[in-house]
This record gives C-alpha cells, structure tokens and sequence, in this order.
C-alpha cells in the first residue's frame, strides 16, 4: 500500500492461500502432533486383525490378569490380560474401532443435523431462525447424559443405538456455531453479488458460505467428536453402552473398577488411550482453527 | 429521454429492536423517493452517512423489496421481473472490494460467475471472455489464478468491476465504489469507471458522501437527507446555484482541506438526527439556518421546475417564506 508507483502493476504478491495453510499448518506443532496421533490411532483401527497379537474375545481362564511385561509380565501378553484372560492389548487395538467409530459416525450425523439446521437459521432469519433457535434451547434444556440413559436403558445398549442416540443429540453446537457464522458471512457482499448475478439459494448456500465457514464446521467436528467418544465411555463404564464382550475403552475402564486397588493398570491402561485420543483429537481441532482462519482481511 | 430505471414513491420500512426488552420500532431508511435514471447519464446521489444511500441501491438491485411504492424498469415493475433476466442488465459494484469477492474463489472463479449461473457459451469462450474483460479493467492476465487475497485494494474493485461487466448490463449501481481505497488508487478507479462508461455507453447510478469526486462524474445529481431526496438537478445547476439550505452546507464542506476524508464536516450545527425518531414538518429544520415554526410544522411539498426538483419552504410560492428566499 505505500507503493508509489503504479500498485497495479507491481508483481502480484505472497502465496495462494492454499499455500499459506499448508505453510502455517507446518509450523503448528500442537496440529502435528494431534493429527499424527489420530492418524495412528485410525491406522491401527483400520489394521486390528493384522496388529492384534491375540483374538480379543478369546478366553482363557487359566491367564487372569496376567501383569503388563513392565510391570513383571511375559510378551505372550504385553499388556497383560483380564479378568477372563483375554489379551489387553488386542481388546486395546479393537477397542480403537469402537471409540473412533462411535466418535466419527455421532459427529457426522450431529454435523449434518446441526449445519443444515443453523445454516437454515443463519440465512433465511425469520421465521426460520425462530424455529430453529426454539429447537436449540429445547435441545439445550435436556441433559444430554440422562436423557442418553434414559433412551439406552429403554431400547437396550448396543453399538447402533449408542450412536444413534449420541448423533440426535450433539447436534446444538453444530448448530449454534453454523448459525452464527452464517449470519455473519451473509451479510458480506459476495453473497449480495451472487445473489444480484442471479444464483440459486443452493448454489449460494454451497459455494459462498459454505467455504467461508468450514474452518469453523471442522473444529466443532473435532470438539463432538472428542465428546462423543467420552460419553460412549461413560455410558459404557455405566453398563448403558457398548455391551460385553465388545471390546470398548469405557467398558474396560468399567470391567478393571472392581480390581483397581490391586490392579490398577487395569484401569489406567484404557483410561491413559482414551485420554491421548481426546487429548489429539482436540489439539487437532484447536490447530485447524488457528491455521484456517480466513484469509486476509477478516 | 428514455427512463430505464424509475422509483415512484418508493419507501423501506426496517424494524429495528432497541434497548434491552427490544420493543421494536419502524426505521424508515428510505422514504417516498421517486426518482428516475436516463439512459446513458450519471446519476450521482450524496447524503451523510445513513440517510439511506445504499437501502436505495439495495432496492434498485431488488435485494430488498419496497415497504411501498415500484421500482420500475423501462416501465416494468420489477416485482414481476424474472432475477435472472434481470441480472444481465443490471449489476453493482460495491464499497469494499473486501466483502465483494469471495476470499475462496480464484479471480477466474470469481470473474466467470454471471457466464456460469446464466451458461453463457462453454468453457472456453467463458475463458476467453474473461481475458477480454481483465484487458478492458487493466489487469494483467497472469492474476487469472490468482487470489483475493493476493491483491490490493485497487486490483481487487477492478476485479470487482470485471465482474459486474463481464455480462455487459447497461446499468452500474455503484456504491462508493471508491471510498475503501486509498487515495492514490482512487483517482485509477473513477478514472477507469469513466473510460468504461463511455466505451461501452453504460448508465451509472453513483453514489457517494464525497461531493468532490460526483462533481467530477455525474451529469445530475440527487441529494438525500433521512431517507428523502431534498434535491436534484443537473450538476452545473447544482455546484452553481444550490436551492436547498442542506445541499449549501455540503457544498460549503467540499473547501475544507480534507474533503475526501469520511464524512464531510458540515457547517451544520446539531448531530444528524435518529432516523427511528425523525424530526416533525421538514425532517432537516433542526439543523436548517433558516428553520421557522413553519418548517417545524409542515413538511414541505417537492417542486418541480426546469432546474430540477427541490423540497424545501424557501422555494415554495405558497410558502409564508417564499418572499425570504429571494434575498
Ligand atoms: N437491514 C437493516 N435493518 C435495520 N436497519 C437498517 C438496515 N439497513 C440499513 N438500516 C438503517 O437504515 C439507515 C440507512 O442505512 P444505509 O446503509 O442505507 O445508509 P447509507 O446512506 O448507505 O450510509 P453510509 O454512507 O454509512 O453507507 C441507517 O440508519 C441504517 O441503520
Ligand atoms: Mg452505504
């Protein structure tokens, strides 16, 4: 701006934003870290049948608790063995895919439910931002933990239900963020210009807003998909998820509680997974927020 | 003469929430405007800061629709106009090319938008079309992949007028289209809106706070207070013989030393007033050097004489004060 000369013609300056985002996400460690981290996890979900030492569902009464190798016991079982005998670490490895699964389907059906709501709300207004944030502080006033025990109590846990339950439930952040983004990137005049071109509210919606407010629609991803999978651990250790013998970190907490003044690995173990998955799962959400915030001139 | 685009007694009504129970209240942005743009001229359209200068081009563009009264095109109303239809006529350019342009699209993105909602030609002549326009806008070729946010100020409103030309409409609403630019790009850019108009025998609505740059640009020019056009007149007659007592204090304004900077310093006394909370009779008699208890009653009646229209007592010859405007 302080170029003299002619500004116009002076060489178009700095990198696509493209460019820029792959830049700056190199040098957020705390993004690294959890992506890498999740990816590992997912990797290792992906690949059970071929990382998982033993059968996690196979017992063996004559191994109970079996002690973790540092801990005094023997590679047969790394991490030990169960109440039943059954391999910790390959219940572990098995255990991925139930967390990652619950946590990545919930927020996918809570995304859908909770953008197309907020964004609705965001761009139409009126009556049908009226509707939409009723529907939000109805959802808001329901305790999400209880009314998930109530509806899992009634209908039985298994898996499906669960993430059902969770994925009509998570819904309101996704809703509240997307609505308040939408407001915000509406009122810029790219849409007045679309809108003046002639383009259709889906066109609009897909390719104006839309782009302009993923970078907030990934983060809430990552925020429910971290409290999707706690609450699976939760309903679990309360008997109300994942149902034995599904291999479930909540439930392993759950199974190891009785024995945890003696063996507390069988505790800590699950426990320390679920708490580095969470732990990346929002790093890497707080890292694509700093490194995808708009460019230029917010 | 040939109107083409006409607003007769047109009015937007906004409700708007105030303090913290939010009773909400009617603020009347724009308030029975008639008006009409002529084909191939330059309607320049200054007023202070929230008198309702882009509420009018958000009505002439048909984003907002009308509390009462017709925006007309070629005598059409434009309720029944087809959007798109109308899309290829009528285009804008807005005040910050920031806002204007989609931070996410590329500059080809962003220029071919009209030919691609309206399939105007495949893909290569979309191509070619906006090689042809970023030549008519100055803008070297290579941006084409570029990015908003890769450009200044000035590129990026030329990037913006690409746009709203590349469809060739006859009619440019441009809302200060200058004023979120630095002063030296600025000159560039009236300029170059300038060349545009005559090359391609456009009609502008210009809309500005900056009497400087209309004097500059327009062939009439329109002056709005709270809502309502106090004056018009070609732009000789208006810079040489101002009617209404606002339109004299702008002009008085314009020989301050910094003229371009925001909104101009009037030699107006009181603040401009609440447009929820309007003032009785005529709307500028708080701040008017020759306001009597006439003014503060009655509103006055718009007249129309050769040298355009203005709305103000002083002029009136059923006026009590008709006599003093002769001094
Ligand atoms: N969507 C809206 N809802 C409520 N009030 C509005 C809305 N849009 C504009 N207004 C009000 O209408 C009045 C006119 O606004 P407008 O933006 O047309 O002014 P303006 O002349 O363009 O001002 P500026 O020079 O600052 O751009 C203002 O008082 C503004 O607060
Ligand atoms: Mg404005």
């Amino acid at each position: 701006m302080t170029d003299a000369t002619d500004p116009l013609f002076r060489e178009i300056e700095g990198p696509s934003p493209r460019q820029m985002l792959k830049a700056r996400a190199l040098k957020h460690k705390a993004l690294i870290f959890g992506m890498t981290v999740v990816l590992l996890l997912v990797l290792v979900a992906l690949l059970a049948p071929v990382l998982a030492p033993h059968d996690p569902y196979e017992q063996s009464l004559m191994n109970r608790m079996v002690k973790p190798v540092f801990m005094g016991g023997t590679w047969e079982h790394p991490l030990g063995t169960d109440h039943l005998g059954r391999d910790y670490l390959s219940r572990l490895i098995y255990g991925a895919r139930v967390s990652l699964l619950i946590g990545a389907v919930a927020a996918l059906i809570s995304g859908v439910i909770g953008t197309a709501m907020g964004v609705a709300a965001g761009y139409f207004g009126g009556k049908v931002d009226a509707v939409v944030t009723f529907l939000i502080n109805v959802r808001l006033a329901m305790p999400v933990v209880l009314v998930a025990l109530a509806v899992v109590a009634i209908l039985g846990g298994s898996l499906t239900v669960v993430i059902c339950v969770l994925g009509l439930l998570l819904w309101d952040r996704f809703a509240v963020v997307m609505r308040a983004s939408t407001l915000q990137v509406r009122r810029r005049d790219y849409v007045a210009a679309a809108q003046v071109i002639g383009a259709s509210t889906p066109r609009i919606v897909l390719t104006e807003i839309m782009p302009n407010i993923f970078n907030n629609l990934i983060v809430v991803v990552t925020l429910e998909m971290a409290h999707a999978i706690l609450l699976e651990a939760a309903l679990s250790f309360l008997g109300l998820g994942v149902q034995p013998p599904t291999p479930s970190w909540g439930l392993m907490v759950s199974e190891g509680k009785n024995m945890m003044l003696f063996e507390p690995w069988l505790v800590l173990i699950p426990g320390a997974v679920l708490f580095v998955l969470v732990l990346a799962i929002n790093l890497m959400g707080d890292g694509l927020r700093d490194v995808t915030a708009p460019e230029g001139r917010s | 003469m040939s109107d083409i685009l006409t607003l007769e007694g047109v009015k937007k009504t906004y409700s708007v929430k105030q303090g913290l129970f939010g009773t909400r209240k009617p603020l009347t942005a724009v308030n029975d405007v008639t008006l009409s743009m002529r084909k191939g001229e330059v309607l320049g359209l200054v007023g202070e800061s929230g008198c309702g200068k882009s509420t009018l081009a958000k009505l002439l563009l048909g984003l907002e629709q009308p509390t009462a009264g017709k925006v007309l095109v070629e005598g059409d109303d434009m309720a029944g106009l087809d959007r798109r239809a109308l899309a290829g006529r009528l285009q804008p350019i807005f005040q910050d090319p920031y806002s204007s342009l989609n931070p996410r699209k590329s500059i080809y993105d962003l220029i071919s938008l009209p030919l691609r909602v309206h399939k105007i030609g495949d893909a290569a002549s979309q191509q070619k079309a906006v090689r042809e326009i970023l030549d008519v806008v100055g803008l070297p070729q290579r941006v084409i992949n570029t990015y908003p946010s890769q450009m200044s100020g000035g590129q990026r409103q030329r990037v913006a007028i690409a746009r709203a030309l590349v469809m060739r409409p006859e009619i440019v609403i441009c809302d200060e289209p200058t004023s979120a630019l630095d002063v030296s790009v600025q000159s560039q850019i009236l300029n170059l809106l300038g060349d545009l108009r005559r090359e391609f025998g456009l009609t502008y609505l210009f809309i500005s706070h900056d009497l400087a740059v209309v004097e500059h640009l327009a062939t009439r020019v329109a002056v709005m207070y709270l809502g309502r056009i106090v004056e018009e007149a070609p732009v000789a007659d208006l810079f040489e013989r101002p009617r209404h007592p606002y339109t004299r204090a702008l002009l008085s304004s314009v020989l301050t030393p910094d003229p371009t900077q925001g909104v101009p310093e009037t030699s107006l006394g009181s603040d401009y007033p609440n447009p929820i909370d309007p003032p009785s009779g005529c709307a500028f008699h708080p701040r008017c050097p020759h306001a009597t208890e006439h003014c503060k009653a009655v509103a006055p009646r718009p007249l129309e004489t050769e040298a355009g229209r203005v709305e103000c007592h002083l002029h009136d010859p059923e006026s009590p004060m008709f006599e003093r405007s002769a001094a």
